[in-house]
């Protein structure tokens, strides 16, 4: 059924038809929507899960630890400083391979404080360990967080999915979505759970026991692994969402007009938009322009993206985040890709722009693609600085 | 005394790395007799967790669960949400367990969550008046003046300058149905508590006395007797309570000086020294004595 929905309605639509039987939350600008709606539908008997109203994000990501230990399908919620308080048990939850969904509501990082969309809390628990996708608008957020669950779910994952939206940006506006009207066709593609080691009496397994040197390395050895492995899994899951459901949104990635162009904008999120917008005016002005979206951050979709960029001249990568010391952190772990393949035909600029809810304009996409013909391998340039504030 | 046969049917078994004389691993020991296999249990990072868990090996034989220092009871409140949906709560006791920092400092937030949200734990805090993972610093309920390696005695100091935080009254604040504090000296009235605790619906605190060797610096054949000590002085009054009326109290025999009970332990060694040290005795007496007023010990 089409709708026009909030994102954050669709958040919470998809998640209620993974259909969860335990969430927690503790409320953070610009999540509240989401869990908001969630708690409305179990209040309405809607959605049949218990609903837990934890003191804090700490404990929101411990409460579905457990109830995650304990088999059943779990989900929370949260943003910027939030998820910063949650991280170590993110890691946690990583480290104990428990198929936990979360939705990061993206936002700037305080101090100053900001409520605004950036990207600076993701990239904070970036080596968490959980799997971290990006949904571009409103309807690939409900669909990823169904595909979402499928993923952590497999048996040779096991781990939790984080799906960024952009804070406001997303969550707080209305777009046509297509819903699922047939829970039955969701629960044919994502089974319900079913967890070879949980907590239970009957067969009894201690988690989380304390691993000595001889044995921590092959832990996070197979952590890792199941990272790996997730890549084709991720691809599989939106595959098989489209055969059932009809919607496409790439795999790790997705391309836009890259056949033949030279110059290629890399983003992540809602900001592909615009950017796509810019690249359809280019192109019709014989511009040989493209764009690469990475739906998949971690894990990192080097193959694809190596494939994708070898022949371009020009990568621009839009940069949400700052890593001070360094420069961007997209952009650097493209430019690593490309020089492991021995590419060095390439030039990857990457631009800090969209900091706590800066818009990102046309005129920025048009100023960047001037830019980087000039110019060779930006590091994380700050762009549209307004001078009387420095 | 267990049969060989019976020790190896136990639920937390012999074979765990604890010190000699850990009275911490007896409570547990004493807990799960009670409340037997149809227990799923947290624990937070501390010895517990560290002297029964290392793999491969574990001394737990009912499904177990360690996730990090300040979060048990959240852990736990998410394994109680879980039995719900599966039907499950009825029949299995939800067990979760810290230790004293664990409990009144660094999960104190997450506790006081789990009190408020009224979750069907027992929530258990093996008190040994440091943190004793890490090597014995002090936290929030290290009683005055003991040393720790966080407040020595030195020349201008007589070791921690403050008294134990009052826990169990934290507990009751949050009117939940049963709180209790017990000790490893006494076992007969820890099982009695714990049986009591199990046979109630909602949060459950309760606190017990577990002397520990090398941070209270004492010969390990002294548990027990310092159990008792802490009792019969009444430096630990034992009582249970629910909601915030105390309905029991473990009266004391025989009134014991604090220093009897001070002078077994090299963490008290520094007040017997001069005048000062002294002084300082008659204060911790006075903390005995209002616990004697104040819960009508005698
Ligand atoms: C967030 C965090 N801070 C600090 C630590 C280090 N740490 C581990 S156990 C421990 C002390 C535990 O003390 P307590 O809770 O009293 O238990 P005990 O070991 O004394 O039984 C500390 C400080 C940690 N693991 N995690
Ligand atoms: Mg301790």
């Amino acid at each position: 059924m089409k709708q026009v929905l909030e994102g954050s309605m669709a958040i919470a639509g998809g998640v209620k038809m993974a259909e969860p039987h335990v969430i927690s939350a503790y409320p953070i600008t610009p999540q509240t929507h989401i869990v908001e709606h969630l708690s409305q539908m179990v209040a309405d008997g809607d959605l049949k899960a218990e609903f837990i109203m934890v003191e804090s994000e700490h404990s929101a990501a411990s409460v579905v630890l457990g109830a995650s230990a304990c088999g059943v399908r779990t989900y929370t919620a949260t943003a910027a400083q939030g998820l910063l308080y949650m991280e170590e048990v993110v890691y946690n939850i990583a480290g104990m391979r428990l198929p936990v969904v979360i939705t990061i509501a993206n936002r700037a990082i305080s101090a100053p404080i900001n409520i605004w969309n950036d990207m600076q809390d993701a990239m904070a628990i970036r080596d968490t360990g959980a799997i971290m996708l990006v949904a571009e608008n409103n309807q690939e957020a409900y669909d990823m967080h169904i595909q979402a669950f499928k993923i952590a779910e497999n048996r040779d994952v096991m781990l939790p999915v984080i799906v960024n939206v952009d804070g406001f940006v997303l969550t707080h506006t209305f777009e046509v979505v297509e819903t699922i009207d047939s829970i039955e066709k969701v629960r044919e593609y994502l089974p319900p759970l079913n967890m070879e080691y949980k907590l239970d009496v009957e067969n009894p397994y201690s988690f989380g026991t304390i691993a000595e040197p001889s044995v921590y390395t092959e832990a996070r050895y197979n952590l890792y692994n199941a990272m790996n492995f997730s890549r084709n899994v991720i691809i599989d899951a939106a595959k098989e969402f489209d055969d059932m459901f009809g919607r496409f949104y790439g795999g790790l990635t997705d391309s836009y007009k890259m056949d033949d162009a030279q110059t290629v904008i890399v983003a992540m999120g809602s900001v592909l938009g615009t950017v796509k917008d810019v690249v359809d005016e280019l192109r019709e002005a014989g511009k040989k322009i493209g764009v690469l979206k990475v739906r998949s951050f971690r894990p990192f979709p080097e193959e694809e993206i190596v494939a994708a960029l070898k022949n371009a001249k020009n990568v621009i990568v839009i940069e949400k985040a700052i890593c001070p010391g360094k420069g961007g952190i997209l952009s650097v772990e493209i430019r690593d890709s490309l020089f492991k393949h021995k590419i060095n035909s390439v030039s990857v600029n990457g631009y800090t722009l969209g900091l706590g809810g800066r818009d990102i304009t046309p005129g920025n996409i048009h100023g960047l693609v001037e830019r980087a013909e000039k110019e060779e391998n930006v590091d994380g340039e700050f762009i549209g600085l307004s001078q009387q504030y420095l | 005394m267990l049969t060989k046969e019976e020790t190896h049917n136990e639920l937390f078994t012999m074979g765990h790395t604890g010190c000699s004389g850990c009275a911490q691993s007896m409570a547990v020991k004493l807990i799960m007799e009670i409340l037997g296999k149809n227990t799923i249990a947290t624990s937070a990072t501390g010895c517990l967790e560290v002297f029964s868990t290392r793999w491969p090996e574990s001394s737990w034989k009912i499904p177990w669960i360690h996730s990090l220092f300040e979060n048990s009871a959240a852990v736990a409140s998410g394994i109680e949400a879980a039995l719900k949906v599966l039907g499950k709560k009825e029949d299995i006791t939800v067990l979760s367990q810290a230790g004293d920092g664990g409990t009144a400092d660094i999960g104190l937030q997450s506790l006081s969550g789990m009190f408020e949200r009224n979750h069907d734990v027992l929530y258990v805090c093996y008190d040994n008046g440091a943190y004793m993972n890490t090597g014995y610093q002090r936290s929030g309920l290290t009683p005055l003046d003991a040393f720790t390696t966080t407040s020595p005695s030195g020349k201008v100091s007589f070791g921690n300058n403050r008294p134990k935080k009052y826990m169990p009254e934290i507990a009751m604040a949050h009117r939940i149905p049963y709180t209790a504090v017990a000790s490893a000296g006494y076992p007969m009235d820890l099982q009695k508590k714990v049986k009591k605790a199990k046979s109630i619906k909602g949060a459950k605190y309760l606190q017990v006395d577990v002397p520990c060797v090398p941070g209270w610096k004492y010969e390990p054949k002294y548990s027990v007797k310092l159990a008792q000590l802490a009792v019969q002085t009444g430096l630990y009054p034992l009582f249970d309570a629910e909601y915030e009326k105390i309905i029991s109290v473990k009266k004391i025999s025989k009134k014991v000086p604090v220093e009897e009970y001070l002078k077994l332990q090299g963490r008290f060694k520094h007040l017997f020294k001069d005048d000062a040290g002294r002084a300082e005795i008659e204060k911790i007496q006075k903390i005995a004595d209002e616990n004697i007023e104040r819960f009508g010990l005698i």
